[in-house]
């Protein structure tokens, strides 16, 4: 034959085009319109929060892999750019700089690469960096800038407690009582309320959650199994003393519950592979958080409750298999 | 609401740019290479030596046993040799090559057009001529179709099923059988049907070729006995377990047969192949093969002897394109990558498919993101994730309990990965690994 030299490759020989480049910047532009929302909402402060914390992820993800791992940095797969951007995500917008790039460090070494990087973490990065920013800087951590339109100061913004937090310290007056200074259900919505960078506004969130179902970046089942276990379990507790408990759209409202449950429990690497698993993932998620909310001492409990989930995620994996096809009927 | 399988699937670009080009006959080829293994089973054993003159039709190797197949000259001429050739496998394998002289038929080949529709045969001398006529399932799975046509005792088949699926991108040569020969090939399934006494014949076809779902509806008129169904394109629906499943709504069970079902499945093809042998007395010696790829200036469908070389079929499609990287013997989700263009066609080449050289090479693997859309395209319920990783380990038992034979081998594990890895290539391996152990185990 001619001197073209063929390839030979075992089948299959065609590729569908999605690759994990292109799921990841999924994943950045679901975000985008919450971002953009939080700018508007927070001036300033988000820009110079999310900057810093996309900057110093990518930055560490190389720094680790170029010096310490002695590899080629594979930073251009997206992924650092999505543990930043969650991670500011997941801070107040008054955030002082040392302390985000302290979160992102946290991250991104201990979160991911001293794991092995991507695909190899247990735990979400970026919520590995926000609970130890929390535990460890808690005073900056709770110290909630009010979204009052776009504000070009950064540090002096004017602060107040988070909807969860009120209702925490409500102390011996009736939930009712609470609600009278909590935002309506209107500017919980729209996010007029304090709370981390990109937690507060659920229709922003609720369109990202659009974009990752069409891009079919992630399935409907960690959203969905988290959101309906919430509204029971506090549907539950309302409907048992109203006047102790908050009422389930309020839950699922405020805090980081909306965040949690579409791009924080969907991270792919840590979260189960198998419907069935991922309903019992997300169920945990949403029960464990109610119950830090409602008995706990945090008025906030989305971040911790993923993270214990994320834990049994190996676990899950290997016991929760699907159902293979032709399982039922033995071959005799 | 089309009928499809309900387990994983995945919808490959569909390429099937030889869909309106009708069947052309291929001119005879100088030289053919005859493997005398083409089939699943024993290779048969060759009759003829160097110098003998055939025939095209004359047997040329006898199958052994069973689970074996009759192989034919396709031409007519002097046996060059009896060797071992490179085959579509790659690997030399023992092969009849003949120097075709001129094209006479061994006496008593109907080589007419004449239609031939009443049947005479009983249904052990249909399954006879099968046998003889050394015809196998010709999707692509080679396995001697006599097998397929023998019920064992305690075995029940009620159902009949064609396979006009065509689910590989590209390849469009089931389709034009099915536009071109349907009233042969429906005397090939009422054969069919005789040869394994049932009732009840339903033919497969999927929604991207309409013209041959209401081409064989017309022919059927309201014929009681078959039936033709539209199928939702989904790959892989020409495996016979999704076909099953997609038209009964019946699951094969795992390491089972279709005849655990009560089903038997045959190919469009096999049908044709049918008619020609019990009612033309001609053996299986020539086949449709699309020719086809993005470069190609004239692809087509043409009517093949068996073991004409492969770069005879890509002359005829308008010569190998400058830019050729890989040249795949069927589809692409499952065809075999050849190392050199002299490979012959054998009786389960369904396409030649020229890819080029972009298309050759290979992204970068990444780790695994668990991302978990190989286990949603997965059609039997695996997870092809895990299998890779356990094959990678080489932790053959933890394979074997995680169901790794029920793999099909499809690829669509492989062709969904966003992170490219090689699962299906894993796979095969930890299968093969099983395989051995399971017979080590069965012979102590």
């Amino acid at each position: 034959m001619s001197n073209n030299v063929l390839t030979v490759s075992p089948s299959p020989h065609v590729y569908q085009s999605t690759t994990v480049r292109k799921l990841m910047y999924g994943v950045v532009i679901a975000l985008l319109p919450t971002l953009a929302w939080s700018v508007v909402s927070f001036g300033i402060g988000a820009i110079i929060v999310t900057l810093v914390s996309v900057i110093s992820c990518i930055l560490f993800e190389y720094l680790i892999e170029r010096f310490l791992l002695k590899r080629t940095p594979s930073i251009t797969d997206g992924s650092a750019m999505v543990t930043g951007l969650l991670l500011a995500f997941n801070v107040p917008a008054n955030l002082p700089v040392g302390i985000i790039i302290i979160g992102a460090l946290v991250s991104i070494g201990i979160g991911k690469m001293s794991f092995g990087g991507l695909g190899r973490n247990p735990f979400n990065p970026a919520l590995v960096g926000r609970v130890f920013l929390l535990i460890s800087f808690p005073a900056q951590m709770t110290r909630w800038p009010i979204p009052k339109g776009f504000n070009t100061s950064y540090v002096n913004a004017q602060t107040g407690a988070t909807p969860l937090g009120m209702l925490q310290e409500k102390g011996e007056a009736t939930v009712s009582k609470v609600m009278e200074s909590a935002p309506s259900y209107g500017d919980l919505f729209y996010g007029q309320m304090g709370g981390s960078l990109g937690e507060m506004a659920a229709f922003a969130l609720i369109i990202g959650l659009i974009i990752l179902l069409y891009m079919r970046v992630i399935s409907w089942h960690i959203p969905a199994s988290i959101i309906l276990s919430t509204g029971v379990f506090t549907g539950i507790l309302w409907l048992v003393d109203p006047t102790q408990y908050a009422d389930p759209l309020f839950h699922l409202l405020t805090g980081g519950l909306l965040l949690g449950a579409i791009f924080m429990a969907t991270d792919y690497v840590t979260s189960p592979m198998v419907p069935k698993a991922m309903w019992i993932y997300g169920i945990g998620i949403g029960v464990l958080t109610v119950i830090i909310r409602v008995f706990g001492s945090y008025p906030e409990g989305v971040s911790f409750a993923i993270l214990i989930m994320n834990a049994f995620v190996p676990l899950l994996n290997r016991y929760i298999k699907p159902k293979r096809f032709g399982e039922e009927v033995q071959h005799g | 609401m089309l009928k499809t399988f309900t387990k994983g699937g995945v919808h490959p670009a569909e390429n099937k740019i030889t869909q309106d080009k009708a069947i052309e006959k291929a001119g005879l080829p100088k030289k053919v290479i005859i493997p005398i293994a083409q089939h699943i089973g024993a290779p048969s054993s060759p009759v003829v030596k160097k110098k003998d003159q055939v025939k095209a039709g004359d047997v040329i190797a006898r199958s052994q046993g069973f689970v074996s197949s009759n192989i034919h000259a396709s031409v007519s001429g002097t046996v060059a040799k009896v060797d071992h050739v490179v085959d579509a496998s790659g690997f030399k394998q023992p092969c009849v090559v003949i120097n075709a002289e001129d094209d006479q038929w061994a006496d008593g080949i109907d080589t007419s057009d004449a239609l031939v529709k009443d049947i005479d045969a009983s249904a052990e001398e249909i399954r006879q001529k099968v046998l003889e006529a050394g015809i196998v399932g010709m999707g692509g799975a080679t396995f001697p179709s006599h097998v397929k046509l023998s019920i064992p005792e305690g075995k029940h088949v009620d159902t009949l099923v064609i396979n006009g699926v065509e689910c590989e991108p590209y390849l469009t040569s089931d389709h034009r059988v099915m536009l071109e020969r349907a009233e042969e090939m429906l005397v090939g399934i009422r054969l069919l049907m005789k040869a394994l006494g049932v009732e009840k014949a339903l033919i497969g076809i999927e929604n991207n070729k309409p013209d041959a779902i209401a081409h064989l509806n017309e022919w059927l008129g309201d014929d009681p006995q078959i039936e033709v169904y539209g199928l939702k394109v989904k790959y892989p629906q020409g495996g016979e377990k999704q076909l099953i499943n997609a038209l009964l709504d019946r699951e094969v069970p795992s390491g089972g047969l279709p005849l655990d079902v009560g089903v038997v499945v045959h190919n469009v093809g096999t049908a044709l192949a049918v008619y020609e042998a019990v009612q033309k007395n001609k053996p299986l010696v020539e086949r449709v093969v699309t020719v086809t790829g993005p470069s190609l200036t004239h692809p087509t469908n043409l009517l093949v002897r068996v073991g004409t070389p492969v770069g005879e079929l890509i002359e005829a499609a308008g010569g190998l394109p400058e830019d050729t990287g890989k040249v795949v013997s069927g589809g692409p989700m499952m065809g075999k990558a050849l190392k050199t263009l002299d490979a012959p066609v054998v009786k389960g080449t369904s396409g030649i498919l020229v890819l080029p050289q972009k298309w050759a090479h290979r992204e970068k693997e990444l780790h695994c993101v668990r991302c978990a859309q190989c286990v949603d395209a997965c059609p039997m319920g695996l997870e092809p994730y895990l299998l890779k990783q356990l094959a990678e380990r080489e932790r053959f038992e933890d394979l074997e309990k995680n169901s790794v034979l029920d793999c099909i081998e499809c690829g669509s594990c492989s062709f969904t990965c966003p992170a490219r890895l090689p699962l299906v290539e894993y796979i095969r391996y930890g299968k093969t690994n099983v395989n051995q152990i399971i017979r080590n185990r069965k012979q102590q």
